[in-house]
């Protein structure tokens, strides 16, 4: 999960990262109460900045700076409600305003490939930090950082002198690096970034901007992350979906797609976008994995879903019987669909192969539903698919 | 031959006497795999009934060790104590730890994946189906009766598309077909098995099934193009999944411009290796080479 920047904010401030004053508005005259708060009647400024997960929201006008709290208030009027490459903002953070000397990098992530972790490092922040390592790799020093250990004063005073800081702030910004490796190794992170960390014209380092992903398999040991979700940005579907533990992505086609195992989901979604090119360019509406299990009330709470979805015309079940008997999901159907009732109105095409599959097939063909039809294989049931959903559209 | 997993391999099953750990032993079990043990030090001293087979439960894995002399692990323990299991596994000096568990936080396999390069412990996984040797062994929870031995070596990131394949190529068999997991960070990658397939005599070709995220394949395919003289059909899955999703496993997500299906694409198909628009056109090239 990806935080928004005043919760990253937050998250910081908890574990002695310095951060400035921010607080989270969603009217404008939240923002002017949030401004008087900052500026505690003195006069300065505060920056208003938009809440979106997705980057470059300084050009897209989506940071103001204020003068005062009625600016701040009419800056965040102009800002909320805005959209940011297709992200509508509902919130602002009302930032303190800072006064920059310098601006640096600052990022700690997975390393996929060496499978450990790295420290990014740059004394030149605040812009594209992917253009600067196309355009300038020797400005981003790259350090190696061994899960187990991470980021102790050793390895801080590595990433500092890699990076070339002046020896009169490295100790200050190696002291702060330490702070945001407990950030990332107490909260389960899979990416902290500093974009830019500042040193102010008073000898501060400050992190200004912050990112954070967390990681979704270790929520069991963190339940108050569970408050860090952001309901009204979720597709409602993807809400209700969750609720119900299924594992389902909304996209935007006309083909609702169920299978087992998040690998032959996918390979499901493209095949029926291949078929769906000579079905009038139909698309599938989603991925939804209902796992190894796929018993009757899984089935059932996965075709709901996409049953409820106005865009869908056509379903394409695709299962591979590995665990799973084919028989034991082909009664899942039988049974989701009379639980289901007058609410499963659309086609589906069901494709069964391996456990017990002539078992399957027969039970399907037996409960003769006038909704369903049985496919031979993947790509014969994609293409059906795609036909039937081309054909109620 | 066969990679990883032979019919000497000696299997012990950490997490035997939970549900899963059961249900999956007694398939094993029933597919030839020389099963020796269980582990759980609160039922040390007792066995497991499976059939006609009485399988030890041993306190420790060391202990397991010490008196079947395994040399596989493989875990079924629920996500909040892998990391201890495996642990373990690796300090116990096991040269395989195979890790069935999905849901493991990145930053426990992580740890423990730091241990085990050190240690030298080959891990496989987490959050895959484990590995099959047909005819030999079985170690995870791939269906033994998809297909039997032959000359077809396969790596995926992906469970059931490793049913898929295994069964669209059912005429021909398999030295080994290998899970290696979803997860962004895995134990065994595309590249060592690679690695593995191309030196056991056994393989005569290679299929390679990628997903989004990372950039895993594109890694494989340049050691492809250096190292691998044996001929590999490669696939990859979710050409239609949209950026900064999480596509079912922890590690299929498209960031930005990297991780994406096209790229991988274009990179195995660089390195020489047939890629398939889909599993049965992938499965009709490897066929190609094989008849």
């Amino acid at each position: 999960m990806d935080l928004f920047e005043y919760q990253a904010r937050d998250i910081f401030e908890k574990h002695g990262v310095p951060v400035l004053g921010g607080v989270v508005a969603t009217t404008p005259e939240e923002a002017r109460a949030g401004a008087e708060q900052l500026l505690g009647g003195q006069p300065g400024v505060v920056v208003v900045k938009a809440q979106v997960k997705v980057g470059g929201r300084g050009k897209a006008g989506g940071v103001k700076l204020a003068r005062s709290a009625d600016d701040a208030a009419e800056k965040a009027a102009e800002i909320l409600g805005m959209d940011i490459k297709g992200h509508t903002v509902h919130r602002v953070m009302i930032a303190a305003g800072a006064k920059i000397a310098t601006e640096f990098y600052f990022s700690l992530l997975l390393d996929r490939a060496e499978r450990r972790y790295l420290a990014m490092c740059s004394v030149e922040g605040g812009m594209d930090i992917e253009q600067l390592a196309v355009e300038r790799p020797d400005a981003l020093a790259k350090v190696a950082v061994d899960p187990r250990t991470g980021i102790d004063q050793a390895k801080a005073d590595e990433i500092v002198a890699a990076a070339g800081f002046d020896a009169e702030i490295a100790p200050k910004v190696a002291a702060v690096l330490q702070t945001l490796w407990t950030v990332y190794r107490s909260e389960d992170a899979t990416l902290v970034e500093v974009n830019p960390l500042v040193l102010t014209e008073d000898g501060e380092i400050v992190a200004l901007d912050g990112k954070v992903t967390l990681d979704a398999n270790a929520d069991f040991r963190h339940p108050e992350h569970a408050e860090l979700e952001d309901a009204g940005e979720t597709d409602p579907l993807e809400a209700r979906a969750k609720e119900k533990d299924l594992n389902y992505v909304k996209l935007d086609g006309e083909v609702g797609i169920i299978g087992n195992g998040a690998g032959l989901v996918m390979s499901t979604l493209d095949v029926v976008a291949y078929a769906g090119e000579a079905h009038g360019g139909v698309k599938p509406a989603n991925f939804l994995d209902i796992g190894g299990g796929a018993s009757a009330e899984i089935m059932a709470a996965g075709l709901d879903i996409i049953l409820t979805d106005p865009q869908v015309k056509a379903v394409f079940v695709n299962v591979f019987g590995g665990i799973t008997a084919c028989d034991a999901v082909a009664n899942g159907i039988v049974a989701a669909l009379e639980i289901l009732g007058d609410e499963a109105s659309k086609p589906l095409v069901v494709r069964l192969d391996g456990n017990n599959v002539l078992e399957g097939r027969r039970i399907l063909a037996e409960a003769g539903h006038p909704l369903v039809t049985i496919a031979d294989t993947m790509d014969g049931g994609a293409d059906k698919a795609a036909e039937l959903a081309h054909a109620a559209a | 031959m066969a990679i990883f997993l032979t019919e000497a391999s000696k299997v012990i099953v950490q997490g035997m006497t939970g549900s899963e750990g059961q249900k999956h032993t007694t398939r094993m079990l029933a597919s030839g795999t020389s099963v020796v043990g269980g582990v759980n030090p609160r039922k040390a001293g007792t066995s497991v009934a499976f059939g006609d087979v009485d399988v030890p439960v041993f306190g420790s894995v060391s202990e397991a060790m010490d008196a079947t002399g395994a040399d596989v692990s493989v875990v079924f323990v629920p996500p909040a104590h892998t990391k201890a299991a495996v642990v373990e596994a690796i300090e116990a000096g096991i040269p395989l730890v195979v890790i069935i568990t999905e849901g493991v936080p990145v930053a426990d396999t992580a740890e423990f994946f730091a241990l085990a390069l050190e240690k030298n412990v080959r891990l496989i996984g987490p959050n895959c189906p484990g590995l099959i040797s047909p005819g030999k062994s079985n170690v995870g929870i791939i269906p033994a009766d998809i297909t039997g031995p032959g000359r077809v070596g396969l790596v995926s990131k992906s469970g059931t598309l490793t049913y898929q394949m295994m069964y669209e190529l059912r005429d021909f068999g398999f030295s080994t077909a290998i899970g290696i997991g979803g997860d962004p960070i895995i134990g065994t990658t595309h590249i060592d098995a690679l690695a593995a397939f191309e030196a056991d005599p056994d393989t005569e070709v290679i299929v390679m099934i990628g997903e989004i995220g990372g950039d895993a394949e594109e890694r494989a395919a340049a050691y492809i193009a250096e190292h691998v003289t044996k001929p590999v059909v490669g696939y990859v899955a979710g050409f239609t999944a949209p950026e900064g999703k999480t596509m079912g496993h922890a590690g299929a997500i498209v960031s930005g411009s990297s991780g994406t299906a096209q790229a991988k694409k274009e990179a195995l198909e660089a390195a020489g290796v047939k890629v398939g628009k889909t599993p049965s056109e992938t499965a009709e090239l490897a066929r190609q080479l094989l008849s």
